[in-house]
């Protein structure tokens, strides 16, 4: 019965969420509406969802934001120092092709989002097993160690989410 | 006073990582290399700006704001598709040399099979012998 009304219940908590902070006041209608929105549109939108990943290991999710929070502000202040300082000449920009172990697409997506969202590394392309990210590097001297970077910082623990 | 200089602290981030996206916008060499600049300025650069408004609502006006919290997760959650967008882009007009190889297969955007775009479906383009040459740059 919950299942019905609710297909997608993380979804639904989440919408519910958005639209009281977006009206920013808790009132008996702005509930009313929240969880209109919140059943309305996982029920509208569960043909996009084919499969529905399990996250189980929260304590692993909440490490991995602290991870990416931290590594966007680290690599902030790197590229502003590539971008204020390093001549274009020195630049050495880099294509590697990082192989991947994790297959849901999910995962794959929150990846790539997370490589891009990280100054420095933007995810370009997808092989088309989905087996190996094109990450396109602004300044990399080593290009290996990007690629270990990457499975080990972040990849590493996904795994560990989405299992 | 504390509170201010913190706001103001804030603010001067949001504004310096602003200030560098846009200039590397203008300053790095081609079309991928300035792709990464507004990463910096819908990181760092819109984040600044963001907590130094909760701060200055928490402390100043007295209730806390949640809107901070929500322009964060949208711009999170569109900013690494527009990217993605400007990548694929940038790859189909040949921009780049040489790419490396994916092991045991080819990039989507070289594959007609997983191209979803009806042109190309309809008349898989042969790979072009000569790559294109890369746009000149017009850095200094």
């Amino acid at each position: 019965m919950m299942r019905k009304i609710f297909p997608h219940p993380q979804l639904s908590l989440l919408l519910g969420a958005v639209w009281l902070l977006l009206v920013n006041q808790v009132s008996l209608g702005s509930l009313l509406m929240a969880l209109i929105l919140a059943c309305a549109i996982p029920l509208l939108t569960a043909p996009y969802w084919p499969e529905r990943p399990r996250l189980r290991n929260l304590p692993m999710m909440i490490s991995y934001l602290g991870v990416v929070a931290w590594d966007i502000v680290v690599a902030n202040f790197v590229v502003a120092r590539i971008v204020l300082f390093l001549p274009n000449a020195r630049l050495r920009t880099e294509w590697v092709a990082v192989p991947l172990r994790l297959q849901q697409p999910e995962a794959i997506t929150v990846l790539a989002a997370t490589i891009t969202l990280t100054p420095g590394t933007v995810s370009a392309d997808l092989s088309a097993d989905s087996r190996t990210l094109l990450v396109h590097c602004l300044h990399a001297p080593d290009p290996a160690e990007v690629v270990r970077q990457i499975q080990t910082r972040y990849e590493a623990r996904l795994l560990e989410i989405f299992s | 006073m504390l509170i201010d200089a913190l706001i103001a602290g804030f603010l001067v981030l949001g504004g310096f990582f602003g200030f560098v996206g846009s200039l590397g916008l203008v300053k790095l060499p081609d079309p991928m290399t300035r792709l990464h600049a507004p990463t910096k300025s819908t990181t760092l650069g819109v984040g600044g700006v963001l907590v130094a408004s909760m701060l200055f609502f928490a402390f100043k006006e007295g209730h806390v704001s949640a809107h901070e919290l929500l322009i964060t997760m949208f711009l999170f959650v569109t900013a690494p598709v527009s990217a993605h967008f400007l990548a694929k882009a940038n790859l189909h007009r040949g921009y780049p040399t040489r790419l490396p190889r994916p092991e045991g297969s080819q990039w989507a955007h070289r594959s007609p099979g997983t191209d979803t775009s009806a042109e190309v479906l309809a008349d898989p383009e042969p790979e072009p012998e000569q790559p294109l040459t890369p746009p000149e740059g017009h850095g200094h």
